[in-house]
């Protein structure tokens, strides 16, 4: 039976010839990932669950400490220690303090644990992120987690797959992320609830790595269960000089059979910005800088976009600049490496001498936890990847989502504002 | 077998948000009481103190959609409310209702109908839900035989537990 990439890699790891969509399977894990929020919750029913007292394998979960640290403050130091515990008491390979991991997500890829035809789930709803390497990953809450910490598999419902296809070359100033938030605003936020993204096309073949990270991290925008792409050279190439391990890179059958095909043209696409309340509010900049949006905090981070190559665009648009004397600027590095890479290259001191502050990797800012949370009637423009009311701090506050570029850009106006022009504002 | 659910109905719109449900600052509480002081909060912030233990949560599709925080059912439940009924669920939110034990029920015909202050009684067993105020019943869509076995066994903990011991 012809399947999908999806399907193929559930076949295999629930020890089956084929799935299809609907079909209830036990499936093997590779990897199990959870957070100091996630692990808190999990930890505490993992004790509950009778015969549940070592983890299925102690090299297959990575826990990694990036939501509310360094702690935030007392409540949060609590469940940091007590992932931080659980870590040394079962003896967990892949553990993560501050200092030497950073956002779960960005960490993960960099530390080789992550690899194509794997089966992947975590703690946490972004975990969709590895499908950019070829490898089925899905969000999941505590009590799943727990039981594939103890367990090692997990119950899935065989997801019917949409496959998206872009065609065409990115213009100027366009980027993974503008054609993921076109993707977003294309299906909506319920969109692929329930479903597969399967990425294909001339314009996502050429994407970098972290462009393909950038676009399986918000399939979960759209309501997926996880957005996988193929595995090719650069996927690889990526992922041999991390780990020595064996992987097996699966493909879709050329017949394989999809929910929908939905065909996307690149070509003219201009950047774009989700505006409030929601991911799938999607609208093209020239429409948005119509009005003059003025905005008090820029946030340039996350498991979306705070890779190297995202601060590279960013320390490039704002070098020998001021950023707008009104404004406030966060820049958190996504990892531990991303933060030494972008030391090295010189783009902190870029990035500070603008008038940035660059904080320490997490994902404080970004869900509202802390480190750049937002007060009543204030305006963000964030690279991140929600923009629900209350989501970076206040329910007064308004956040927009965009590309790297186009908030470097609104950093040197105060407003939000077109990257394409960004070149010749005089800051 | 679960008892029947009663009490009043609290209406909202579609796309209710894990981070409107806790918002994100909370997250690092775990004591269950204290997450449900907070549930609706980004939404409603007088949910709390406007509902009465077994009052229902209606809402329209799409409910709990975004993070996986297992708070946000977690929070809910917490707060005394009974039951969630929404015309559809998200993924995350839908496994993890289930998971703690926070009943849900699917039925666009009950959310159409619904008002906000109606009186409602369900009984979970057949997916039957009764509006005592407008003398109207409305029926749940059932669940799928899987999941419908996990809810009998009493959540994922015991089917845990039997793996476990089959594995042993």
């Amino acid at each position: 039976m012809p399947m999908t990439l999806t399907e193929k890699i559930l076949a295999r790891h629930a020890g089956l010839d084929a799935v299809e969509p609907g079909q209830i399977i036990n499936a093997k894990v590779d990897l199990v990932l959870a957070n100091e929020l996630s692990a808190a919750v999990a930890i505490g029913v993992m004790r509950q669950m009778k015969g549940a007292d070592r983890v299925f394998d102690r090299e297959k979960i990575a826990l990694v400490e990036d939501h509310f640290v360094p702690a935030k403050d007392a409540q949060s130091a609590k469940i940091a220690k007590l992932m931080k515990d659980f870590a040394v008491e079962q003896k967990i390979k892949h553990f993560f303090d501050v200092g030497r991991g950073g956002i779960e997500h960005v960490v993960l890829p960099e530390e080789g644990l992550v690899a194509p035809g794997e089966l992947i789930v975590g703690g946490d709803s972004h975990t969709c992120t590895y499908g950019a390497f070829g490898a089925f990953a899905t969000g999941m809450g505590s009590t799943d987690i727990a039981a594939a910490f103890v367990l090692g598999e997990v119950w899935l419902k065989v997801p019917s797959s949409i496959k998206l296809v872009y065609n065409g070359k990115p213009g100027e100033m366009v980027f993974a992320k503008d054609i993921m938030l076109k993707t977003v605003g294309t299906l909506g936020i319920d969109g692929a609830t329930y479903r597969a993204i399967e990425y294909h096309g001339t314009t996502v073949d050429e994407l970098s790595i972290t462009g393909r990270i950038t676009m399986a991290n918000m399939a979960i925008e759209a309501g997926a269960k996880n957005g996988i792409f193929h595995a090719d050279a650069k996927t690889i190439a990526y992922v041999k000089e991390r780990t020595d391990r064996d992987f097996l890179v699966e493909k879709a059958d050329a017949d394989a059979h999809y929910e929908r095909v939905i065909e996307i043209d690149i070509s003219s696409l201009e950047p774009q910005v989700a505006c409030p309340h929601t991911p799938d509010n999607v609208h093209p900049i020239s429409e948005v800088t119509r009005d003059e949006i003025l905005v008090d905090q820029v946030f340039i981070g996350s498991c979306t976009n705070g890779y190297i190559e995202d601060l590279r665009v960013v320390a490039e648009i704002l070098d020998g600049k001021k950023i707008d004397p009104r404004l406030r600027v966060i820049v958190n590095p996504g990892s531990q490496k991303v933060w030494m890479q972008a030391a090295e290259e010189g783009i902190l001191g870029k990035l500070a001498g603008a008038g940035c502050v660059v904080n320490t990797p997490g994902c404080g800012a970004c869900f509202g936890g802390h480190m750049g949370t937002l007060g009543d009637g204030e305006r963000c423009i964030s690279t991140t990847n929600r923009n629900y009311v209350g989501r970076m701090g206040s329910p007064k506050a308004e956040v927009y989502l965009a590309s790297p570029a186009t908030c470097a850009a609104s950093a040197l106006t105060g407003r939000i504002t077109d990257p394409r022009v960004a070149a010749a504002v005089t800051a | 077998m679960q008892a029947s659910l009663r009490g009043r109905a609290h209406k909202y719109g579609k796309n209710v948000d894990t981070d409107v449900i806790i918002p994100g600052k909370y997250c690092n509480i775990i004591d269950i009481a204290e997450l449900g002081k907070h549930a609706m909060e980004g939404l409603d912030p007088e949910y709390t103190a406007k509902m009465k233990p077994g009052d229902l949560i209606v809402a329209d599709s799409n409910f709990g959609c975004g993070s996986s925080r297992e708070v946000a059912p977690i929070a809910i439940k917490g707060s005394g409310t009974s039951a969630v009924i929404a015309k559809s669920f998200a993924r995350i939110f839908y496994r993890n209702a289930l998971n703690i034990g926070l009943p849900i029920f699917e039925s666009p015909e009950a959310v159409d109908a619904i008002d906000s202050g109606d009186e409602l009684e369900i009984e979970p067993a057949g997916g039957v839900i009764r509006n005592l105020t407008k003398n109207q019943t409305y029926t749940a869509a059932a669940f799928p035989p899987f999941m419908q076995s996990l809810i009998d066994a009493g959540g994922l903990q015991p089917y845990v537990e039997k793996r476990l011991a089959e594995k042993a």
